[in-house]
């Protein structure tokens, strides 16, 4: 399928592709990254570490999915597998029914502009010596677009994204947060992708300037038809913006479904533990509240414990929990990694 | 005569001259804190509350200008020369902060850093400081304290080191405890349980509190009273249940509609507040949330120019005791009726 520079096309676009059709926009099976050890000062390496195990799961076009988890759960590692900026070290990643995850850079090149990033520190990750007209056009250049085209776009760009299109031949710095990571928006959206990873896109945003980019990339992703991979380890952010969740613990997804579903019932006691922990703006609401709060921290995912890794700092572990690693089957019109999901 | 409070903060002013001109990171400040009570103090970045912090720990240094007064227990701290200060400092009063890394040394050991801290404030011998060491380790909920005593800083988790540097600030048993965004940096089941210790702690040892920090959720949760701080100055001031209730101020009202939250629906677009916070360097004249405000906006000419050009004093709204600083306080008010200006939630919003 070919991507029109045109809102309206790619909206219809994503439209006909809709949640239905046989081939989803993305789909994950099995994705697993283990990264070597560490060399110690001794020269000795140590355990290699699986930051993602197995993840698995769809993404319709128009849909967002979001990617919940504390750090080190792999989501970030995920998220960076998803757009090729690692390479899995097995499972495998399909786009458009295409399987990215092995394709060399050359290959990649093409395919590239229909997957594109959003990163967590706008200012880090634009490039201070450039122009916004560079680091937005760049992009389109790399596709063979011509300097002249490529600027017109850029400023159409800054428009759509609530930026002043005359500050065209600004440098980042001269932008507060929220509108540099505007710029990092408009820059995803040049070679006009369908599908944008976004990784932790406002959790460096003041609170006031927060729900202005949450709307923003809402806004995008019905006008463009877009469809968004959310990460992210604020859970009332993520409830905000996605159709589907899925919760990851050390590597691995634990709870996935629809968002109503799994925020009114979690059924893994790790996602009904956060979703507890999390606090509520409201005093009277925080004093009635039960809280499930779980002992210890989440464990390293270079020694991770047998069976159920969630089983050391789960409040209803069994035997069984310890010694089997629960897979994800249908609960409760999801999916839950839990031997005994629900209450 | 009642006893003087825990701590009272009165005209606090920190001014740091910067070659572009002054800054006025905090202006005129005040608040109390009882014992046993927690106030929270609630801003974005800039908005002063970690420099208040640090002006009532008497830990600026270099060129910076701290005027007005801070009393601990009666006792006037400013103009303390800093040897008697530093007796008040980590034996009265101790701080907690957003990355424990930094604050630990990475050279020794956990417990040699509460042990050596636990000594000057005390003069206790070694072994009596590495028992109470020990001792606090354990009493933040530290597993097997006596090993983990011998661990460096970076053996121990995010979560562990906070508990560690929590350890550290209570075992002179300090009457004032501030936590400048204590679990920021922290997972968010990490940040429940340090939440839990600092509560059980207080009601142990009936500390006084003063929790800063970004996120209005750990304020309703663990403040009695909260000061709301934007461009340096308190916008206002109430308990948490008033807070909460009826925001006084067309700025914390944005601020509690602009969250995305767990306990609403999510079917109509987010209000936000339009803009970016303020310079600074350059204050203007009037209201600082003036250029932001849809109060201030949708007043009539002579409304506009009073919220623009004279600055609202901190003044007496509602309740006995709260405080709002903004000439149409209460307007503020959530209104189905819409008889109050709303902060927008469709426009895409130009930021200029």
């Amino acid at each position: 399928m070919t991507v029109g520079a045109e809102p309206s096309a790619n909206a219809a676009a994503a439209a006909a592709a809709g949640p239905d059709t046989a081939v989803p926009l993305l789909s994950v099976q099995d994705l697993t990254m283990t990264f070597p050890g560490r060399r110690s000062v001794t020269g000795r390496r140590g355990a290699p570490v699986r930051a993602v195990d197995g993840v698995s799961f769809d993404l319709a076009a128009g849909q967002t999915l979001g990617l919940v988890g504390e750090s080190g759960c792999g989501k970030s590692t995920t998220g960076r597998m998803l757009v090729r900026l690692l390479e899995p070290t097995s499972g495998r990643v399909a786009f458009e029914g295409k399987d990215i995850s092995r394709l060399s850079q050359g290959a990649m090149r093409p395919l590239r502009k229909g997957i594109q990033m959003v990163f967590q520190d706008p200012h880090s990750s634009l490039n201070p010596r450039q122009t916004v007209a560079r680091i937005i056009s760049d992009p389109l250049l790399v596709q063979g677009w011509s300097a002249g085209d490529a600027r017109r776009r850029a400023a159409e760009l800054m428009e759509l994204v609530g930026l002043i299109p005359e500050h065209i031949d600004r440098y980042p710095h001269e932008f507060s947060g929220g509108q540099a990571q505007r710029i990092g928006i408009a820059r995803s959206l040049s070679t006009s992708p369908r599908l944008i990873v976004a990784d932790e896109p406002v959790s460096a945003l003041d609170v006031s300037v927060q729900a202005q980019i949450v709307n923003l990339m809402e806004r995008l992703r019905a006008e463009l038809g877009l469809a968004y991979v959310f990460i992210a380890h604020d859970l009332s952010v993520v409830k905000r913006v996605s159709d589907r969740v899925a919760v990851m613990y050390l590597g691995r997804i634990v709870e996935i479904g629809d968002k109503k579903s799994l925020y009114e019932n979690p059924q893994h006691p790790y996602t009904r533990a956060l979703l507890s922990a999390v606090p509520l703006p409201d005093p009277a609401a925080e004093r009635r509240r039960e809280r499930i709060v779980l002992l210890g921290d989440p464990p390293s995912p270079a020694a991770p414990p047998p069976g159920c890794t969630f089983h050391p700092r789960c409040p209803k572990a069994q035997p069984l929990c310890r010694t089997e690693r629960p897979l994800l089957r249908p609960a409760a019109a999801r999916e839950v990694a839990c031997h005994f999901p629900g209450d | 005569m009642t006893a003087a409070p825990l701590l009272e903060v009165r005209d606090l002013r920190v001014t740091f001259p910067t070659g572009r001109g002054t800054v006025r990171a905090v202006d005129s400040i005040g608040f109390t804190v009882e014992a046993g009570r927690t106030l929270g103090i609630v801003g974005e970045s800039g908005s002063g509350k970690s420099v208040t912090s640090l002006a009532v720990m008497g830990l600026h240094r270099g060129p910076v200008e701290v005027t007005g007064s801070v009393a601990l227990a009666g006792r006037e701290l400013t103009g303390l020369p800093e040897r008697e200060l530093s007796k008040v400092r980590g034996r009265r009063m101790a701080m907690i902060f957003q990355d424990p890394l930094s604050s630990l040394h990475p050279y020794y050991t956990i417990g040699e850093q509460i042990a050596e801290h636990f000594r000057v404030h005390f003069r206790a011998g070694r072994a009596a400081a590495r028992r109470r060491a020990v001792d606090m380790l354990g009493e933040v909920g530290i597993p097997e304290p006596a090993r983990r005593a011998g661990e460096y800083p970076h053996q121990f988790s995010g979560g562990m080191r906070q508990r560690a540097m929590i350890a550290m600030a209570l075992a002179c048993e300090p009457d004032l405890l501030i936590a400048d965004e204590p679990t920021t940096a922290l997972d968010v089941t990490v940040q429940a349980q340090i939440l839990e210790l600092i509560a059980r702690l207080q009601q142990e040892r009936g500390l006084g509190v003063v929790m800063i920090t970004h996120d209005l959720g750990v304020v309703a949760r663990v403040a009695h009273e909260v000061l709301v701080m934007y461009g340096g100055r308190a916008a206002e001031q109430a308990t948490a249940d008033e807070l909460f209730a009826d925001p006084a101020h067309p700025y914390t009202r944005g601020l509690l509609d602009s969250l995305p939250r767990l306990d609403t629906p999510d079917d109509v677009p987010l209000p936000f507040i339009p803009g970016s916070p303020p310079s600074l360097l350059a204050p203007a004249p009037g209201c600082a949330f003036a250029p932001r405000c849809p109060v201030a906006a949708a007043g009539p000419a002579e409304q506009r120019a009073r919220c623009s050009d004279e600055r609202p004093a901190l003044g007496p709204y509602g309740a006995p005791g709260r405080l709002a600083a903004c000439h149409f306080a209460g307007s503020a008010g959530t209104s189905p009726g819409g008889l109050v200006p709303a902060f927008p939630s469709t426009a895409p919003g130009v930021s200029r």
